[in-house]
């Protein structure tokens, strides 16, 4: 086990090396007058260009500029970021916690629901309910995050008034950048409880409303399937019909018996969904301005913020194999019959 | 045998929906010219404007789903966008499979240093998600329509690698290859002739059902601006016109509902269709799962 993880972590520099080096041999595409013009903001100094290639040696080859950049993100400098108007170690810092944030709480969604409707559905195998949830969940599945997104804006925003975009409204902001709000973890769900400002909770979790439940539908879709398919499976054997003949009420059969076990798979697809729904989040932050590292990402590459852009790529590869690690350790300690590396 | 699987699939209700679906969406790409005579010849995916208004405006006689901002037709953008979204379907799965086929094929069959070298590259690209990957490589490239489909390609590829690798290290055990081997076939024929072709038909089916994956694909990176640009007729590019309309008038919300239902049905309805499709699929080839 100890040495599956750690042949595993050995991938990790790897990927990281690997994407990082793919992606900065496509910037040499653009030549060095245009990336030198990305580090110039007054059209005035145009003058300066050559100044700047030279100065950041735009012209050398391209292993000594990546040699360069890689030396840099060694030392935790991953460059300038023009998009965010920060260095991008900092705005990596600042937008991450609010993406993991979202992406959490979209996973609570996500499995209670999804083993909800999946319970019901396979209890209910064939009823009205079974058709709602697997229509439902095919449903799901073919939907757009971006269309689900904009009526979801459109209905709960522009129509209700609920749920209003951003990560938090202007008095919130107010309040955690004052003095007397002390920063814990980053998170400001967590931060805000440790500061006992119950304000900020809800307007923080108010505004994670939205963003969340369009982020959950896809991967609520097959949950459910997963979910209702396992569940079926467990409710076809041996010891259900004990439980049952032995006179245990039908919820304690379906809970605490099938349920128990139908719920393995769902597990280590909860540990997958999470590593995708990251890649969700690019379109969900863009749609509702939600302050995080989605939005940072597309921001950069819309104006091709070179920097941004690497450092973004950067911290995807590594936070995607990680994730697939940790779903792969928590697959076998649900499911104690599997051996990793064997 | 395909006789079969196609009336297997036509007894399925869900992928005979499906079926009926796609075959629609593929009507309409293939009439487009018909129910959306071109405006200009020199570029058929080009949206005619009828004025630079910005405002929306909605379904008429003359427009029949509607306008988006700018005054594009809905409509031409809906039918030229279904030709344009098989286009890039079509040419990013066969490209990238093209490339999967190469790659994997090399992998199982030289095995060693150079299956090791191939498959640890897959995994970089896999190590990104695609819509991340896809995003960044066509903001480098520039985004345009043509751009969209290299990125997409470009992440598109590991998978089928992974999937021919994997089919023609199964077939290479059988004993018909041992056989012809016997017989002195060697190098590429034993490939070209007796593995590939034996190997090669189940990814294909697979292949081709990630059609509506890649729409949906191309579609989001339109959507970010990093796609077809302003004007053009594609799916992801019509609801990014939306954007700016979504919370309605003054007076009314949902006055500008169109601009949002009209493209974001149809992508809704073509991934429908294909995803009805392949799960019908998946059920014919793996009957294990129910």
């Amino acid at each position: 086990m100890l040495r599956y993880i750690l042949r595993r972590l050995l991938l990790l520099p790897l990927v990281a090396l690997g994407v990082t080096f793919l992606l900065f041999f496509l910037t040499q595409r653009l030549s060095p007058e245009m990336r030198a013009s990305l580090y110039i903001k007054d059209p005035r100094q145009m003058g300066a260009l050559e100044e700047v290639i030279e100065k950041y040696g735009l012209r050398d080859n391209v292993f000594k500029q990546y040699g360069r950049w890689l030396s840099g993100a060694l030392r935790g400098d991953l460059g300038y970021s023009q998009s965010a108007n920060m260095p991008v170690a900092q705005a990596i810092k600042e937008y991450l916690p609010a993406t993991v944030q979202l992406a959490l709480v979209t996973m609570v969604l996500v499995v209670f629901f999804g083993v909800w409707f999946g319970v019901v559905s396979a209890v209910k195998k064939d009823k009205w309910q079974d058709i709602a949830a697997r229509l439902v969940s095919v449903g799901g599945f073919s939907l757009p995050i971006f269309v689900l997104g904009l009526l979801l804006l459109m209905l709960f925003y522009g129509k209700l008034g609920w749920f209003p975009p951003g990560g938090f409204s202007i008095s919130t902001d107010v309040t955690i950048h004052s003095p007397s709000f002390h920063s814990y973890t980053g998170f400001l769900l967590i931060d805000s409880l440790l500061n006992g400002n119950l304000k900020v909770f809800c307007d923080v979790l108010r505004h994670l409303v939205l963003p969340a439940l369009t982020l959950c539908i896809g991967s609520f879709a097959l949950m459910v399937r997963v979910m209702r398919s396992s569940m079926l499976e467990e409710l076809g054997k041996d010891y259900v019909r004990t439980a049952r003949a032995k006179g245990l009420p039908e919820h304690a059969v379906i809970y605490r018996h099938a349920g128990k076990n139908a719920i393995i798979p769902v597990i280590t697809l909860a540990g997958i969904q999470f590593i995708r729904l990251l890649g969700g989040t690019v379109i969900v932050e863009t749609i509702f301005d939600y302050p995080g590292i989605g939005r940072f990402g597309v921001m950069a590459a819309q104006q091709l913020d070179i920097a941004g852009i690497m450092g973004f790529s950067l911290m995807v590869a590594v936070l995607f194999v990680l994730g697939n690690l940790l779903s792969d350790v928590l697959y076998t300690a649900v499911d104690p019959r599997i051996k990793l590396g064997e | 045998m395909n006789n079969r699987i196609f009336k297997r699939i036509l007894q399925n209700k869900a992928s005979l929906a499906g079926f009926v679906l796609v075959a629609l969406f593929a009507l309409v790409a293939l009439l487009a010219p018909v129910l959306a005579p071109v405006h200009n010849p020199h570029d058929p995916y080009q949206l005619p404007q009828s004025s630079y208004s910005m405002t929306p405006q909605p379904p008429s006689a003359e427009h029949i789903f509607g306008t988006t901002e700018q005054q594009y037709d809905l409509y031409y953008g809906v039918v030229w966008g279904t030709r344009l979204a098989f286009k890039i379907g079509i040419t990013v799965t066969f490209f990238a499979f093209l490339i999967g086929l190469f790659l994997g094929a090399a992998a199982a069959y030289f095995g060693g240093m150079i299956d090791e070298l191939i498959m640890r590259f897959t995994d970089v690209v896999f190590a990104v998600p695609s819509l991340v990957l896809a995003m960044v490589i066509a903001a480098m490239l520039g985004p345009d329509t043509h751009n969209m489909m290299i990125a997409l390609t470009a992440v598109a590829w590991p998978s089928y690698a992974r999937l021919v690798r994997g089919d023609i290290l199964s077939v290479k055990q059988r004993d018909f290859v041992t056989a012809s081997r016997a017989l002195g076939a060697r190098g590429p024929r034993l490939l070209l002739k007796h593995i590939l072709p034996n190997s090669i038909y189940p990814s294909v089916v697979v292949a081709s059902l990630d059609i509506g994956y890649i729409v949906l694909t191309a579609a989001s990176l339109s959507f970010l601006g990093l796609g077809a640009q302003p004007g053009t007729a594609d799916w992801g590019q019509l609801i990014a016109m939306a954007r700016n309309w979504v919370l309605g008038s003054s007076t009314n919300t949902f006055a500008y509902w169109y601009t949002v239902v009209v493209p974001g049905g149809v992508i809704f309805l073509f991934v429908l269709g294909w995803n009805l499709l392949g799960d019908g699929f998946r059920d014919i080839l793996d009957p294990r799962q129910g």
